[in-house]
C-alpha cells in the first residue's frame, strides 16, 4: 500500500474556487435561463392515486388569454418512445404524461404551455378532466399478494423483480449458528429534496434539427435518453453541463421533464421552460427514494463472531421503476458492511404501488442497507449481553487482510476501521478524560436531569467510483460493463491551461477538484489553471458525478491527460535539446537534460502552437490531449450468482451519537454528535468535510423527520415544507469530525469517494442511539424509521404501534 | 421602491411576489425560490433592513420601501462584504442554492447583534433550511465574520 507523500496541493487547505460566485449570487441555475421567446410549461396533475382517464377537456384553457397550448399524454405518446428503464418490462409504459390511467396522486396528465408560468398555472386549473377511480395498490407487501389491485394491468403482477442470491454455505452457517439475532426493519419513503426543484429549458433549432437542454441535472446518459424518447438521433440532442444545479444528492434526474418540454419545444418552434414548484417536485417528478422493508438475520457464536448474514428487502417502487431497482443490488458490493462475514444471502424485491416513483438517492440503496445491517449488529449485541462498539470491533475486518473479497465477490480495498473508531470515541473525550466516559457521564447528567438518554453507534463504509454494474446483476440484459470519465487538457500559445469536463455539478466542487488534480499532475499553479465546462457533443463520454465517483474516475482521467501532455513535452524537449527521450525528465512545467539544459514551460507551449521549425517531424501542433478514463476495476461481467467486483474504493465512516429524549413529548434532542471518516487521500479538505457533515445532517433527517406519507387512499400527506421536515439549524448539533486516511490501491493518489459520506451512517447511529435511551427505560426498540416524537411518546407509554 | 440603493420603478400585477418581481422584471437573479411557500428562506431579502421571504411578500407590498438583494451586499469597491468572504474562507455553501438568503440572514443578525452566541446563530438561521453542509460550516463562517469585523472595529 502506498505510504502517503506530500503533496504541493493535494490534501492541502485551498480556497474552494466555486465559492465566490455563488456567495455574490452570480450562481447560473436553469430558472435563471430564459432564451428569447420563452413560453412555459405548466402541469395538470392527478389528485387520485390510480383512476382511468375518461377525457381531458383544454376548451376553457386555450381561450385563456396567452395559451399556446395543451398537450395531453395521448397526444405525447403518439410522437415520442417510453422512457428508459432498465428492467425488461414492455408491459411497464413510463412516459412524461400518463396515458389512459395515472397511477399515482401527483402524477402529470397534461401540460400547458403559456407566455408566463403564471398563466400557465392558472390554464392548467380550466383543463377539464374525467376521471373513473380504480383500486390502488399501497401496502407492498399487500400488493406483492395474488389479487392485490395492479399498478400496472398489462404486466400481470406488481412484483418488478425478485433476485435471489446465496454466497458461501449459509445453511450450514445458520445451522451451526450458536445464536441468531433478527430484526424487522423499516426505511420509510423520503428522499433528497434538493432546495432547487428540478427545471429544464428546451429549445429546438429547426434549421440545425439540434435541441439544446439547459438543465439541473446529475444523470448518467442523460442526453442519450432524451434523445431516444424524443425518436432524435442521439447527436441532436445538445446538454449544456454548465449549468450550476440547486443540490441533487442523486435525484435530480429529469429525464421526463425534458422529453416534456423538449416535445413542446419542437411542437411550438420555440424555448419552452419547465421548472417544478415545490408540490409537483415533491409528489409529480418521480423523485422519491428508497421506501424498504428488510428482514435480517445475523448468525453468532456466543463470543459475538458473526458467522453469516441473511437480508431479505422489499422496496416499495412506486408507479414507475427507472433507474430505481437497480438500487437494490448496488449494496451487494458491501453486503456484509465492514464485518468479516463468511457467508451471505440477499433477496430483493422490488414491487410497483400507486406512489410517486423513485429514483437514485445518496448512495444509492446502500444506506438503507448500512441501517439494516447496523440494527442487526446491535440486536445481536444486545441479544448476547454484550457491548456494541466491543462486537463491532470483534468483528472488523482487520487492517492486514485487504484488499479483503467479501462473500459476494467485492474486493475491499483498503481500511483501517479500529483506528477510526478509536478516532471518533477520542472526539467525544480528552487525553485526561477518555472519550467514552465522558460521553456515558454526560449521559448520566442528561437521565438525572430526568430525560431519557443513550448513546448510539454506527460504523459503515461508503463504496466509491460508482460504475454500472448493478444494471447487470439486476438484469442480464444490461451488459454495459464501463461507466466512463474524461479530461481534456490545453495548453494555449501563452502556456495557459484549461482543464475541460463535460458533466454538471450540484456543489461538489469539481472545478476546484480538477483544477487541483491538474496542478498536482503537472506541478502548476491551480489558481492559473481554468477549468471550463464542454457540452454533451463537444464533450468527452461522461457518467456525471453519481456514485462517489468524481474524485476516483476524474483522477484517472486527469492523470491519463497529464501524462499523455508530459510525453509530448517531452518530446518536444529532447528534440530542441538534442538528446534522447530517455534522457530528458518533465518537472514542474519545464523539461531538462541530464546536464542540466532546460526548456521552460513558457519555451515549450510556444513551439507546440507557434514554431513548427522546432516541433520533431510528424508531432502534431498544439498541446491537447483528451483522456477518457474506466472506472478502476471495472470491466467484467456479472458472474450467474452475482459475483463482481462493484465498486472499486470502500470508504468507513464511525459515528458516535448521544441523544436526549424528553419523556414528556417524544421529542429527541441530539446532544452530542462525533464523527470520524477515512477516504483515503483528500483532495480538498474543506470540500470533503462540507460532505460528511451535509451527509450526516441529511442523515439525521431520515433518522428523525423525514417522510413522504400517505393516507390509505393513496393521497399524499406531505405536500410542502410544513409537513415534509428538512432539518434546520434547530434540529443539527454541532457536530465534532476527524479525518483519517487509509489511501486506496487503486486510484492516482489513493482518493476514495466522499459524496455519500455522513448520510452512510447518521440514520443507524441516531437510531442507535434513540433506541438505547428507550432501553434505559425498559421498552424498545423502534425499528422503523424516521423514529417520531409519537412513536418514542407511545413507546415510553408502554403502547406499541 | 429604492433596490439595492437606486430607485427602481415598475408596473406589475397585483399577485406579482417580490420575488417574481426582483427575477422576472428587475433580472436580480441571485434571489432563488426554493418553496414558495415561506418556509426555506432561499428567496430572502432584506426590506428596510430586515429579513423577509420574498416569495410571500407581494411586490405592491414594498412599495416605497428599501430592498437589499444579494447583488447588493458587496463591499463599496466592488469586493466582497465581510459576510460573504467569511462564507468563502469557512466553505459555507455547496450547491449555492441557500447561500445568497443566507448570506442575507446573517448580514442582518451581525447588524443587530454583532457577537452573536450559538443559540443567536441557530435562531437566526432556523428559518433558512440548508440541504448541502449540515449548518457546521455555516456557524463558523458566522463566528468568523463576527471575529473579523470585531478585529476591523
Amino acid at each position: 500500500m502506498a505510504e502517503p507523500v506530500a503533496r504541493r496541493w493535494v490534501s492541502r487547505p485551498h480556497r474552494v474556487r466555486e465559492d465566490r460566485r455563488f456567495v455574490t449570487g452570480h450562481g447560473r441555475y436553469v430558472a435563471d435561463i430564459t432564451p428569447p421567446g420563452t413560453l412555459h410549461a405548466g402541469l395538470v396533475t392527478s389528485p387520485h392515486a390510480h383512476a382511468r382517464i375518461i377525457s381531458i377537456d383544454p376548451a376553457d384553457a386555450l381561450e385563456l388569454d396567452g395559451v399556446a397550448a395543451v398537450v395531453t399524454g395521448a397526444e405525447l405518446a403518439k410522437s415520442t418512445e417510453p422512457l428508459r428503464q432498465y428492467l425488461s418490462l414492455p408491459a411497464v409504459q413510463w412516459r412524461p404524461l400518463a396515458v389512459e390511467e395515472t397511477r399515482y396522486a401527483g402524477e402529470w396528465v397534461a401540460a400547458v404551455v403559456a407566455t408566463s408560468r403564471a398563466v400557465a398555472e392558472d390554464a392548467a386549473e380550466l383543463v377539464g378532466v374525467d376521471y373513473e377511480p380504480l383500486p390502488a395498490a399501497l401496502d407492498p407487501e399487500i400488493a406483492m399478494r395474488d389479487g392485490a389491485p395492479l399498478v400496472h394491468a398489462a404486466l400481470g403482477t406488481n412484483v418488478l423483480a425478485n433476485r435471489e442470491f446465496t454466497w458461501g454455505d449459509v445453511a450450514g452457517d445458520f445451522a451451526r449458528a450458536e445464536s441468531v439475532s433478527r430484526v424487522r426493519v423499516r426505511w420509510n419513503r423520503n428522499s433528497t429534496v434538493p432546495l432547487e426543484t428540478f427545471g429544464v429549458v428546451a429549445g429546438w433549432d429547426g434549421d440545425r434539427n439540434l435541441l439544446d437542454v439547459w438543465a439541473s441535472v446529475q444523470m448518467p446518459q442523460f442526453p442519450d435518453q432524451v434523445a431516444d424518447a424524443l425518436r432524435l438521433a442521439t447527436n441532436q440532442v445538445r446538454v449544456h453541463f454548465d449549468v450550476d444545479v440547486g443540490g441533487s444528492y442523486g435525484v435530480k434526474r429529469g429525464v421526463k421533464h425534458a422529453v416534456l418540454a423538449g416535445y413542446l419545444s419542437m411542437t411550438l418552434r420555440t424555448p419552452v421552460k419547465l421548472i417544478e414548484d415545490r408540490a409537483e417536485n415533491m409528489h409529480g417528478g418521480d423523485f422519491h427514494g428508497p421506501d424498504r422493508i428488510f428482514e435480517v438475520d445475523l448468525a453468532c457464536t456466543h463470543d459475538g463472531d458473526f458467522t453469516s448474514i441473511r437480508i431479505g428487502v422489499i422496496d416499495d417502487e412506486g408507479a414507475f421503476p427507472g433507474r430505481s431497482p437497480l438500487q437494490l443490488a448496488k449494496p451487494i458490493g458491501a453486503i456484509v458492511g465492514p464485518y468479516r462475514i463468511g457467508s451471505a444471502a440477499y433477496t430483493a424485491t422490488a414491487v410497483a404501488t400507486n406512489k410517486t416513483g423513485q429514483v437514485a438517492v445518496r448512495g444509492f440503496g446502500q444506506a438503507p442497507t448500512n441501517y439494516a445491517i447496523e440494527s442487526a449488529v446491535d440486536a445481536a449485541a444486545r441479544d448476547l449481553g454484550l457491548d456494541r462498539l466491543a462486537i463491532r470491533r470483534r468483528n472488523f475486518i482487520r487492517p492486514d487482510e485487504f484488499p479483503y473479497r467479501i462473500p459476494s465477490g467485492t474486493e475491499y480495498d483498503s481500511g483501517d476501521y479500529g483506528a477510526v473508531l478509536d478516532k471518533v470515541i477520542g472526539l467525544a473525550g480528552t487525553a485526561a478524560k477518555p472519550g467514552l466516559a465522558t460521553l456515558e457521564r454526560r449521559r448520566d447528567e442528561l437521565r438525572a436531569a430526568g430525560k431519557l438518554a443513550g448513546i448510539g453507534v454506527a460504523t459503515c463504509l461508503e463504496p466509491g467510483g460508482g460504475n454500472a454494474i448493478f444494471e447487470n446483476i439486476m438484469n442480464p440484459a444490461n451488459d454495459k460493463t464501463t461507466f466512463p470519465e474524461g479530461c481534456r487538457l490545453r495548453v494555449d500559445a501563452g502556456g495557459q491551461i484549461t482543464a475541460i469536463i463535460s458533466i454538471s455539478s450540484a456543489g461538489q466542487g469539481h472545478d476546484t477538484l480538477v483544477a487541483t488534480l491538474v496542478a498536482e499532475e503537472l506541478g502548476r499553479d491551480p489558481d492559473a489553471i481554468t477549468v471550463v465546462r464542454a457540452d454533451s457533443l463537444t464533450g468527452m463520454p461522461s457518467q456525471s458525478p453519481v456514485g462517489s465517483r468524481m474524485a476516483i474516475v476524474l483522477g484517472e482521467a486527469v492523470r491519463g491527460a497529464a501524462t499523455e501532455l508530459k510525453d509530448k513535452l517531452r518530446r518536444i524537449g529532447a528534440h530542441n535539446l538534442g538528446v534522447p527521450l530517455d534522457e530528458v525528465e518533465y518537472s514542474g512545467g519545464d523539461v531538462t537534460d541530464r546536464a542540466g539544459h532546460r526548456l521552460a514551460w513558457p519555451d515549450l507551449a510556444a513551439i507546440a502552437l507557434r514554431r513548427q521549425h522546432l516541433m520533431p517531424p510528424g508531432e502534431q501542433p498544439g498541446l491537447e490531449v483528451v483522456h477518457v478514463a474506466h472506472t478502476p476495476r471495472s470491466g467484467e461481467l456479472a458472474r450467474p450468482d452475482g459475483t463482481v467486483q462493484i465498486y472499486p474504493c470502500y470508504s468507513f465512516e464511525a459515528h458516535l451519537v448521544l441523544a436526549a429524549v424528553d419523556q414528556e413529548t417524544g421529542v429527541v434532542d441530539l446532544d452530542r454528535y462525533y464523527l470520524a471518516h477515512d477516504c483515503g487521500t483528500i483532495i480538498n479538505p474543506d470540500i470533503v468535510r462540507g460532505m460528511v457533515l451535509g451527509g450526516t445532517a441529511h442523515g439525521i433527517g431520515v433518522a428523525l423527520y423525514e417522510q413522504f406519507a400517505y393516507s390509505d387512499e393513496g393521497q399524499p400527506l406531505t405536500q410542502s415544507f410544513m409537513d415534509y421536515l428538512l432539518p434546520s439549524t434547530h434540529e443539527v448539533p454541532s457536530i465534532m469530525d476527524a479525518e483519517h486516511c487509509t489511501p486506496s490501491p487503486f486510484t492516482t493518489l489513493g482518493q476514495k469517494g466522499a459524496g455519500e459520506a455522513g448520510y452512510m451512517g447518521a440514520p443507524a447511529a441516531v437510531a442507535s442511539a434513540v433506541n438505547d435511551a428507550l432501553a434505559g427505560r425498559g421498552v424498545g426498540p423502534l425499528l422503523s424509521l424516521p423514529i417520531k416524537p409519537a412513536d418514542v411518546w407511545q413507546a415510553i407509554q408502554g403502547r406499541p404501534r | 421602491m429604492i433596490v439595492n440603493g437606486e430607485r427602481r420603478a415598475c408596473e406589475t400585477a397585483g399577485r406579482t411576489s417580490l420575488a417574481d418581481l426582483l427575477r422576472d422584471d428587475l433580472h436580480l437573479t441571485g434571489t432563488h425560490l426554493g418553496c414558495e411557500h415561506g418556509v426555506c428562506g432561499c428567496c430572502t431579502v432584506l426590506l428596510d433592513g430586515e429579513p423577509v421571504r420574498s416569495c410571500i411578500i407581494l411586490a405592491a407590498q414594498a412599495d416605497g420601501h428599501s430592498v437589499t438583494t444579494i447583488e447588493g451586499i458587496g463591499a463599496p469597491d466592488g469586493g466582497l462584504s465581510g459576510v460573504q468572504e467569511a462564507f468563502c474562507q469557512a466553505h459555507a455553501l455547496q450547491c449555492g442554492y441557500c447561500t445568497p438568503g443566507m448570506v442575507l440572514a446573517v448580514t442582518a443578525l451581525l447588524d443587530a447583534n454583532p457577537a452573536p452566541s450559538r443559540a443567536d446563530i441557530d435562531e437566526a438561521l432556523g428559518g433558512n433550511i440548508c440541504r448541502c453542509t449540515g449548518y457546521v460550516q455555516i456557524r463558523e463562517a458566522v463566528e468568523l465574520a463576527a471575529r473579523q469585523s470585531a478585529a476591523r472595529g
